[in-house]
């Protein structure tokens, strides 16, 4: 056996879905999944049609409304904020129904965000290409799939051939070795190693994240962890499926049954990068003495122990990432030097398809038991998915979150959606992945974090760290 | 699909780093029925104040760099949401190429599908630039040229030239202006045979 013939997941699931090789780097790929939501899904829709294109393989896409509808009750129609945002769900549909593809609308038992929904229901499976108008899909590699943003004429392109043009990555292995220590979880080893490495370093890479502490995540901390793959700007982020994603996949609407599940399992097993096999660039981080993280600025590099300071912007590598800083700290009206734990929040947000699954408001509700939300602090949490939110719901979650002061609201996008448009000029302590200049809404400053971080500082009123409230 | 092939315009410095496509286009732009009119929002929250009169200390704003059609930016360029929204609206502004050290990958692709040139040059071309378009920090109104034939940034009024690389398919698609659908279909025989394949090892892939 010669050495290349070792190979990594990466490319396993590449080599299996190469239709065509194009030259120079260029490959046609199958397209097992296509997802499309409301916002660009919408103008996929539209442009594939007014093209004069039909789908290709309609039964292999899924249409879901999740970014421009009103998760706040009573707040709203659910249809959304605004007449074009109702208008602009009402094309989904139609664009749907027209084309032949499965929509999962509002009021569907099985709807919420995209990344959310799309494991939960075995629409995503290890081993599959999933593309959607959405750069988080790589949220789909905690389950082992390969899955990526594209952009709308990629998507038209995909809903017209059930295929894309795409160039192979270089491939990029990150190590996440020794156990996390109490109150530190999957959010902190993503916004970590953007800190280390910065958020451009993955730019041009597939990343496969292995190691011990990887493992031992649960398959809804691995999608927390791939989701911030794009922070990261890695096109693609996913973990090897093992037993634990099949266990968690098994009996899912769309997942294989019968024989073709076992099928599908042997050869899901095979996917696994071999020993020997060599990547482009490998990458080891201790994660036993990582402490919970924290964003300061308004790049997911920005970001620093929750037990640090705002940073003095002349400390940074070179001029630009000085000039970044210095105007991060001046946008995000801090100061070099001031404890993180100094700042005064004004929204603590537990939500969007990086921490809104049941693991995650467990952990938040395990700290908020018996606790209130400081007065001064607006706190909501927003489920993934209406599967999410049933099952907290029965396991009493919502009334915890409701006692402690939260807005318990209906799945969706949230303030990465156009639920935005009820924010400004605040600051907000998030679950979320993207601290950029005015993301949740106009003028607000942004500070990224884990829900446990998020839930000890609604309650604490200022950026907070978790451990300190343990007995 | 809109050809480029060579394209000679005033250049914008927008040096800073890590230019988002939230940023380039907020997403409330993006709830929309047309395409039309995304020009509207780029940059919106950095052309326009707080109480929406245009803010004319943002270059874009100025002249006669409103009329620029080359955006010469800082590394990372693009990166964050796969919004198309986003070379869509540079383009409705006139813009036709966009020069950095990096981009955003998602965003890269989709600038050749919206006829704008993507143009990664390295460090040293980087900053030649900016000490030609930004002497002393103050911005100089100064043309390049774009010429994705000949892989070359050209300073026409130094004679200066940088060479850059693109992906051979994407270049040529950009060049041609060539339909992307039309021309997988050409390869329509190997999706077929591709799939006859696929369904009997990956049947569990077919819904």
């Amino acid at each position: 056996m010669s050495i290349s013939a070792a190979r990594t997941f990466f490319d396993k699931v590449w080599d299996e879905h190469v239709i065509a090789d194009l030259g120079d780097n260029a490959f046609l790929l199958q397209a097992d999944r296509l997802l499309l939501h409301d916002v660009t899904g919408s103008v996929v829709m539209r442009e594939l049609t007014a093209a004069g294109h039909q789908a290709d393989s309609p039964r292999q896409a899924f249409g879901i409304i999740d970014h421009l509808l009103v998760t706040k009750p009573q707040a709203a129609p659910r249809d959304g904020w605004t007449p074009v945002a109702v208008q602009m769900i009402s094309e989904a549909r139609h664009g749907a129904q027209r084309l032949g593809i499965e929509l999962i609308d509002i009021q569907d038992a099985r709807m919420g965000i995209t990344h959310v929904i799309a494991p939960e229901l075995g629409i995503a499976l290890p081993g599959l290409t999933v593309v959607c108008g959405d750069s988080h899909t790589c949220t789909l590699g905690g389950i082992g799939a390969l899955g990526w943003g594209i952009g709308t004429s990629e998507g038209t392109h995909v809903l017209a051939t059930g295929t894309l043009v795409e160039s192979r990555p270089r491939t990029m292995r990150v190590r996440f070795e020794g156990e996390l220590g109490p109150c530190v979880s999957a959010k902190d080893m993503i916004l970590a190693l953007i800190g280390q490495m910065g958020a451009g370093a993955g730019t041009g890479y597939a990343v496969e994240f292995a190691g011990a502490a990887v493992r031992a995540l649960s398959v809804e901390a691995r999608m927390t962890l791939c989701n911030m793959a794009v922070e990261f700007s890695a096109k693609y982020g996913f973990v090897a499926p093992d037993a634990k994603v099949f266990d968690y996949l098994k009996g899912r609407e769309y997942a294989p049954k019968g024989a073709l599940w076992d099928q599908a399992v042997a050869h899901w097993e095979s996917l696994r990068t071999d020993q020997g096999a060599v990547f482009d660039l490998e990458v080891v981080l201790d994660v036993s003495t990582l402490a919970p993280q924290v964003t300061w600025g308004t790049s997911p590099h920005h970001v620093a122990d929750v037990t640090a300071q705002v940073p003095v912007p002349q400390d940074a590598a070179d001029p630009p990432s000085r000039a970044l800083a210095q105007r991060a700290i001046d946008y995000q009206q801090l100061s070099a030097g001031t404890p993180l734990q100094d700042v005064r929040l004004d929204v603590a947000y537990i939500g969007t398809c990086t921490n809104a699954r049941l693991s995650d408001l467990r952990l938040a509700a395990d700290f908020l038991r018996g606790k209130k939300v400081a007065p001064h602090v607006t706190a909501i949490c927003i489920p993934g998915s209406a599967t999410v939110k049933r099952e907290a719901e029965a396991e009493g979650l919502h009334q915890v979150f409701i006692d402690a002061g939260f807005e318990w609201h209906d799945p969706g996008c949230g303030f990465c959606g156009s639920g935005k448009g009820r924010l400004q000029d605040v600051r907000i302590i998030s679950t979320s992945n993207r601290n950029f200049e005015n993301r949740q809404g106009v003028r607000t400053r942004t500070h990224l974090a884990s829900p446990l971080t998020v839930a000890a500082s609604a309650v604490a009123g200022h950026i907070a760290d978790a451990r300190r409230f343990a007995d | 699909m809109e050809a480029f092939t060579t394209y000679t315009g005033l250049a914008a410095p927008l040096l800073r780093a890590s230019i988002d496509t939230d940023q380039i286009i907020p997403t409330r732009f993006l709830a929309r029925l047309s395409e039309e009119g995304l020009g509207e929002g780029l940059f919106a929250q950095w052309r326009l104040l707080p109480d929406g009169t245009p803010n004319t200390g943002f270059i874009l704003n100025r002249t006669p760099w409103d009329q620029a059609g080359v955006l010469v930016a800082g590394p990372h360029f693009g990166c964050g949401s796969s919004r198309e929204a986003a070379p869509r609206a540079l383009r409705q502004c006139g813009f036709r190429a966009v020069i950095a050290p990096s981009f955003g990958d998602i965003f890269y692709n989709n600038c050749f599908r919206n006829g704008i040139a993507p143009v990664r040059l390295d460090a040293g071309a980087m900053e030649r630039l900016a000490q030609l378009l930004e002497p002393g920090g103050q911005a100089c109104a100064m043309d390049l040229t774009v010429d994705l034939e000949h892989n070359l940034v050209r300073v026409p009024s130094t004679g200066e030239s940088f060479p850059f690389t693109a992906p051979a398919l994407l270049r040529r698609m950009l060049l041609e202006g060539l339909d992307e659908i039309a021309l997988t279909r050409t390869h329509s025989g190997a999706i077929d045979d591709f799939r006859a394949r696929d369904r009997e090892r990956r049947g569990w892939a077919y819904l």
